[in-house]
Parts: C-alpha cells; sequence; structure tokens
C-alpha cells in the first residue's frame, strides 16, 4: 500500500517535473525542475529495490551534472525574443529528434510486450533476491562478463574528455600565472625590511 | 523501537510509522541543540586563542547565547529585496537546513541507535552532502545582487573540486571495510592495528587519507580557511547578503550542523565511531553513544582551533590544492591501497 502512493507520488512528481523542465521559460527554473524529476527517478529506483542505482543517479546527475548546468545557465543573459525566432527555425530539427524518440519508446514497449526483453515484472519476480547487496552483484556482473565494454565505455569518456580539453585549450600570451614554489620560498626576512628614511624625504621601493 | 510500539497492542504499520517519527525527532531534537551548544563552544574556542572573553553575559558562561541569538533573529522582520526570485530567494534557506538534517539519518551513535542501517548508507551522506551546494547557489542567484552571485559560482566550483577527491578517500576506506555501510564500517575498525587499536587512522596507508578527509571535509562545509563563498573582505558576507531574520537563521543552523556532521563522518570512518580508541573490554563499559559524542566534539574543537589560527586561502590556491594536490595523490592510493589489499589477501 505505502509502495503504491510512492511509486505514484514519485511518478507523478517526475512527469510533471520533465514537464515544467521543457515549459519554464526561465533556463534556471528549467534546470532546477530537472533536478526534481532526477530526484523523484531515484525514488523510483530506491522502489524497485536498485539503491546503489537510486545513490548513483543523485551523486552524478544532481550532484555535479546538474551543478554545472546551473553554473552555466545562471551566467546567461536570455533574450526572450531571439529564443523565439530560433524556436520557428528549428522546429522541424526539434520535430525530427522528438518522433525518434517517440517511435523508440514504441519499439521498447513493443519488445517487452512481445517478451524479448527481461526486465523485471510488475509483480516484482524479477528484482534482486532480498540480502544480495545491489553493489555486489552488480560489481560481479560489471567486472567479469561485461569487463570489455565496461573498460571500452571508459574508455570513450578519456578520449571525450581528452577531446574537449584539445578544443577548448589555447595558449594564451601574456598571462601570469601563480608561481606556487616560489610564493612558498619567500620567507619574513626577504619580504619586508626596515628603513628609516629623513623628514619628508621617502624611500624608493 | 518497532517492537515497543507494538507491545502497546499497535498493528505493525502503525508502530512502524510512530517509530520512524519517533527516531527522526530524537536525532533532530538533539541535532539542533548541540548546533546551539556548538556554536557556544566555536564562539568560546576562538575567544580564548585570540586572548578574549567571548560571550559572557547571557546565563551562566554565556552559555545561553546561542538562545538569546536564536529569539533575536525570531522577532526580526525577514527582508526579501524587490528585485530577488521571490519564490527561490525563501526556498534556498529550506534546501539548506532540510539537506543538513537529512544527512543525520544514516549515522550510527551506537550499536542499536541507526535510524536507517542501509547498505548505501556512505554513498547516501555523498548523495546528500553535494545537495547542500545548492542551498548556496539558489540563494546566490535568486537574490539578483552581485556579490551572492560571485559566492554562489565560488561555491559551486569549490563543492564539485572537494567532492572528487572525498570520493576517491572515501573509496580507501570502503576497500578495506568491504562495504558501503557505516555500521560494518565502524565495525571492521575492531582492533584494526596491533589487534588492539580501534580505527583506520592508526594504520599507517589510512592515516594520510584522514588528514586529507578531514581538509576536504573543511572545504566542503565551505569552513574557515576554505570559507571563500562568505569571504567577507571581497564579498560582503557572500551568498546571505540579502538575507535576514528566520532565512539567515536557517543557514547558520544548517552551516553548523554540516560541520557537526562532517565531525560525525570523521569519527565513524577513521576513529572507530561509537568503539573505544582500544580494544580493552574495561573500555566497552563506557557506552557507545559516550565515545561517539566525544569524538565528534573533539573533532569540532579540530575545527574551531584551524578557524581561529589559519588564514583564509586564496582562491587559485583553493583550485590548486583541490585538483593538483588532492585529486592526484587520492587517485594514487586507491590504486596503493587495493594493490596492498590484493597482496595480502584481503579479498580471498
Amino acid at each position: 500500500m505505502i509502495q503504491l502512493i510512492a511509486f505514484y507520488l514519485f511518478a507523478t512528481l517526475a512527469t510533471a517535473a520533465g514537464a515544467l523542465t521543457i515549459l519554464a521559460r526561465n533556463p534556471v527554473h528549467s534546470v532546477l525542475w530537472l533536478i526534481v524529476a532526477f530526484f523523484n527517478a531515484a525514488g523510483l529506483m530506491v522502489l524497485v529495490g536498485a539503491e546503489f542505482i537510486a545513490m548513483l543517479l543523485v551523486i552524478v546527475y544532481v550532484g555535479a551534472v546538474a551543478v554545472l548546468f546551473l553554473f552555466v545557465v545562471m551566467m546567461l543573459d536570455i533574450d526572450f525574443a531571439e529564443l523565439r525566432a530560433g524556436f520557428i527555425r528549428n522546429f522541424p530539427l526539434g520535430f525530427a529528434l522528438a518522433l525518434v524518440l517517440l517511435m523508440e519508446l514504441v519499439l521498447g514497449a513493443g519488445a517487452y510486450k512481445a517478451g524479448a526483453l527481461k526486465l523485471g515484472t510488475p509483480d516484482g519476480s524479477a528484482t534482486a533476491a532480498a540480502g544480495a547487496s545491489n553493489i555486489e552483484a552488480i560489481g560481479a556482473l560489471l567486472y567479469s562478463r561485461y569487463l570489455f565494454l565496461f573498460e571500452a565505455a571508459g574508455l570513450v569518456l578519456l578520449v571525450a574528455m581528452v577531446g574537449a580539453i584539445v578544443l577548448t585549450h589555447r595558449q594564451r600570451s601574456g598571462v601570469r600565472g601563480q608561481n606556487v614554489a616560489r610564493q612558498n620560498a619567500r620567507r619574513p626576512d626577504e619580504a619586508t625590511h626596515n628603513v628609516s628614511p629623513e623628514v619628508g624625504k621617502g624611500v624608493t621601493l | 523501537m518497532t517492537a515497543f510500539f507494538q507491545s502497546a497492542g499497535l498493528p505493525f504499520e502503525a508502530a512502524w510509522l510512530l517509530a520512524t517519527v519517533a527516531g527522526i525527532l530524537l536525532i533532530a531534537f538533539p541535532v539542533m541543540l548541540a548546533v546551539a551548544i556548538v556554536i557556544y563552544f566555536d564562539r568560546k574556542i576562538w575567544a580564548a586563542m585570540a586572548l578574549r572573553k567571548g560571550p559572557n553575559v547571557v546565563g551562566p558562561f554565556g552559555i545561553l547565547q546561542s538562545f538569546a541569538d536564536g529569539l533575536k533573529v525570531f522577532l526580526q522582520e525577514t527582508i526579501i529585496p524587490s528585485a530577488a526570485n521571490k519564490g527561490l530567494f525563501l526556498i534556498a534557506p529550506i534546501i539548506t537546513f532540510t539537506v543538513a538534517l537529512l544527512a543525520w539519518a544514516v549515522i550510527p551513535f551506537s550499536a542499536t541507535a541507526i535510524l536507517s542501517n542501509i547498505n548505501v548508507g556512505l554513498l547516501y551522506i555523498l548523495a546528500i552532502s553535494s545537495l547542500g551546494v545548492y542551498g548556496t547557489v539558489i540563494a546566490g542567484w535568486s537574490s539578483n545582487s552581485k556579490y551572492p552571485f560571485f559566492s554562489a559560482m565560488r561555491a559551486s566550483a569549490q563543492m564539485i573540486s572537494y567532492e572528487v577527491s572525498i570520493g576517491f578517500i572515501l573509496i580507501c576506506v570502503v576497500l578495506w571495510a568491504g562495504s558501503f555501510n557505516l555500521d560494518t564500517i565502524v565495525q571492521a575498525q575492531k582492533g584494526h592495528v596491533f589487534g588492539i587499536v580501534n580505527g583506520f587512522v592508526a594504520n599507517p596507508l589510512l592515516f594520510p587519507m584522514w588528514v586529507m578527509f578531514l581538509i576536504s571535509g573543511m572545504a566542503e562545509t565551505q569552513r574557515a580557511p576554505f570559507d571563500l563563498t562568505e569571504a567577507e573582505s571581497e564579498l560582503v558576507a557572500g551568498y546571505q547578503t540579502e538575507y535576514s531574520s528566520m532565512a539567515f537563521a536557517l543557514y547558520w543552523l544548517g552551516e553548523y550542523a554540516n560541520v557537526l556532521l562532517m565531525c560525525a563522518l570523521n569519527a565513524v570512518l577513521f576513529w572507530g565511531g561509537y568503539l573505544p580508541p582500544l580494544d580493552i573490554p574495561v573500555l566497552y563499559a563506557v557506552p557507545g553513544l559516550v565515545w561517539m559524542l566525544g569524538k565528534i566534539l573533539f573533532f569540532f574543537f579540530i575545527f574551531s582551533w584551524v578557524k581561529a589560527t589559519v588564514p583564509r586561502y586564496r582562491y587559485d590556491q583553493l583550485m590548486r590544492l583541490g585538483w593538483k594536490v588532492f585529486l592526484p595523490v587520492s587517485l594514487a592510493w586507491v590504486v596503493i591501497v587495493s594493490g596492498y589489499l590484493m597482496i595480502t589477501g584481503h579479498f580471498a
């Protein structure tokens, strides 16, 4: 009973927050609604017994990705007129993307109905056995059967990271960086010196 | 506690609900009370190190100072800047405060006193503590004022930087303990070194990790010397510049609750939590709760000590420490610790 109430609560909130993410006028509000959606998705994960995935969802998406989104979006200077002009121009592309996503959803649901996908069943019969820790189960599978795919995914991420750095890195001339070694090596007696100038003479530093 | 309520003749669901609510209140109220007392301690320690007297007027030795401050703040007017984003402006302090209390749910205060003894306790704490930054960021943005905004920028960069190294440090602990469950981690520290010392901190391989965890914890809670988000010499009061009254008090309480949580984590992960320092039967006569609270207070003293004596970092120094020192060292340490554990057959 409690599970059912919690499921409908999380599901409704996740859907509503997702809708508000794309409906909100202000990009910052969009990101905040996205965070609410992530949260409710994590709640749904806890309900199906995947607490490890739920925590990862919060740590990675809410704790890191969304913070970076906010970091960028907060600094935007939004011109709503320009946004609306872009809407007309980008509409066909967006519509095509939406269609593709819809088709994928239909395909996925169809495959599940036809029994091609072995997902958890609504009565929970395919969930992990009680007592077996999520983390151990995932680890055992990831580092034995899917080791190659796991390492390959890591490599893809590494390449993406290197690519992003190479694309955005540029050598700037005339930048005076901090020389930490020199700063640490500096002692009080070379940083200050006492002088006793005559009245009205002043000192040169 | 569920059994206790069931023995009063209640059905299981009602008993469970009552027990959970009672457990939440049993943690939340003492934490709030502890925050009030600890603010007084902080000011007293700070004053003593600056050769001042500190609060000494309200109540004996000024111990009621925090409550007087709370009452004063409660009676003040809540000011909302006209250019602020009103909803978010009011939600932000609530987020900070709520998140500061949420993480206490998985802290083991003694062998039996845990509200929810979940398998992913440590991940839960990481998840919750990564939320703490939203209170600051949203406050900075919704205030619609430049100093809070700078502060929000600093806060988000700082939190992300130090969470990375905290993650790697925690991996070392988890590798050794073999669990993400905080109670299991505490139990794994029993007689850890020479079968007599309780606590990972006495382990030469994990001691450097504890030092880094303590420093990262200070950065994560935005405490001095890493309090660049509220550096008064540059940013007035940072993200809380536009806040007044209870909204300001919520930030105040949340900040200290977070500091206490970091102290509790230090105790649980490295200093044996509710176990006595040495694995001697006589010491177990003292209740685990006393050891745990004593350790929390000890770490709070270290936090105050650092605040009173260390000058504030420059922002580039903060980033350098996070990314160029802590991240590579902690990453290398994960390799070293797992390599050592593989060689010695820890996982067999």
